[in-house]
């Protein structure tokens, strides 16, 4: 079993068909877990505190926004432990703040840079587009698993 | 700041989809109730969220799945149901975050049916179809010679 980062990482698409084919899907909502689950001092809504963004300097200089670092907190040990990462272009939703835009752009750096491997997909328009998505989906994640017990 | 405790710790949520013609939310809940085995189980429109212990949790929505594999969808959730920072009982209003649930269950469809053809594909076909991909999806790095012309066209 191989861990898969996915981007978008709160992907329904993605976290399914990572699961269904054998692996372990790693989005947000394992970060906000990790949070929401572990007592201490209450910082509503997601108990994100101001130790946030100065974890966040692990994957973001200094003069980056604090809103950034913050989310980087949440997701850059998700890419650390990440092995592999299946990004979709351009998702029409993964819209939001300069936070949000910046944030994107650097998980989406940092698996590149990582060196691990990578399949870019596209959100699939029409049923022949959907055979393509799946099976591209299903070659790489049954590919990572031939490498892994290699 | 108050001291927090966490509900239902050591838990986990899932969310589970279900867009197929032949099982409705309600149909997929009742069916879920019957293999439960004491794991939290919330009924929504769009399928269930299913909260318990991690592998409790695991085994029911591979059986889940099972009921019609190509229809169901399942993801992972930060929550547990019913939390009162996101529950929009407490908030009112809409609640936030449906956005990209509802933009995904627009395209499921395809999926459902890549899954179904897929299944009865062998190796080689599955290489075939995902060769057969749109060119623009895959990654296309900046060309080096590129990258040189635009710093030397770069005005001082």
């Amino acid at each position: 079993m191989v861990k898969v980062f996915i981007y978008p990482a709160t992907s329904l698409i993605l976290s399914d068909m990572v699961a269904r084919f054998g692996h372990e899907p790693l989005g947000s909502a394992i970060g906000i877990r990790e949070r929401i689950q572990t007592p201490g001092f209450e910082s509503p809504p997601l108990q994100i505190t101001p130790e946030e963004p100065k974890k966040g300097l692990k994957w973001a200089a200094v003069e980056v926004p604090s809103g950034v670092r913050g989310r980087m907190a949440v997701y850059g040990p998700l890419i650390e432990e990440a092995e592999a990462a299946i990004i979709i272009k351009d998702p029409d939703y993964a819209f939001g703040c300069m936070g949000c835009a910046r944030t994107n752009e650097l998980i989406q750096f940092h698996l590149r840079n990582k060196g691990i491997p990578v399949l870019d997909v596209a959100y699939p328009t029409s049923d022949e587009e959907g055979v393509g998505f799946v099976a591209a989906l299903k070659e790489f994640l049954t590919g990572l698993e031939t490498e892994g017990s290699a | 700041m108050a001291e927090y405790v966490p509900k239902y710790q050591g838990t986990v949520t899932k969310y589970v989809f279900v867009e197929s013609p032949l099982l409705t939310a309600k149909d997929l809940a009742v069916k879920a109730y019957e293999i439960s085995a004491g794991v939290m189980i919330k009924e929504t429109c769009f399928g269930l969220q299913v909260t318990g212990k991690p592998e409790e949790v695991e085994s029911l929505v591979e059986a889940i799945r099972a009921f019609d594999p190509t229809h169901i969808f399942i993801k992972d959730r930060g929550f547990p149901p019913g939390d009162e920072r996101r529950c929009r009982a407490n908030l009112g209003g809409a609640r936030p975050g449906y956005l990209g649930h509802e933009f995904e269950m627009q395209r499921v469809r395809y999926i459902s049916h890549g899954l179904a053809r897929v299944a009865g594909m062998d190796t080689g076909e599955i290489e075939e179809a995902a060769a057969r991909r749109p060119d623009e999806e895959r990654a296309h790095p900046l060309d080096l010679k590129k990258l040189k012309e635009l710093i030397e066209a770069e005005e001082p």
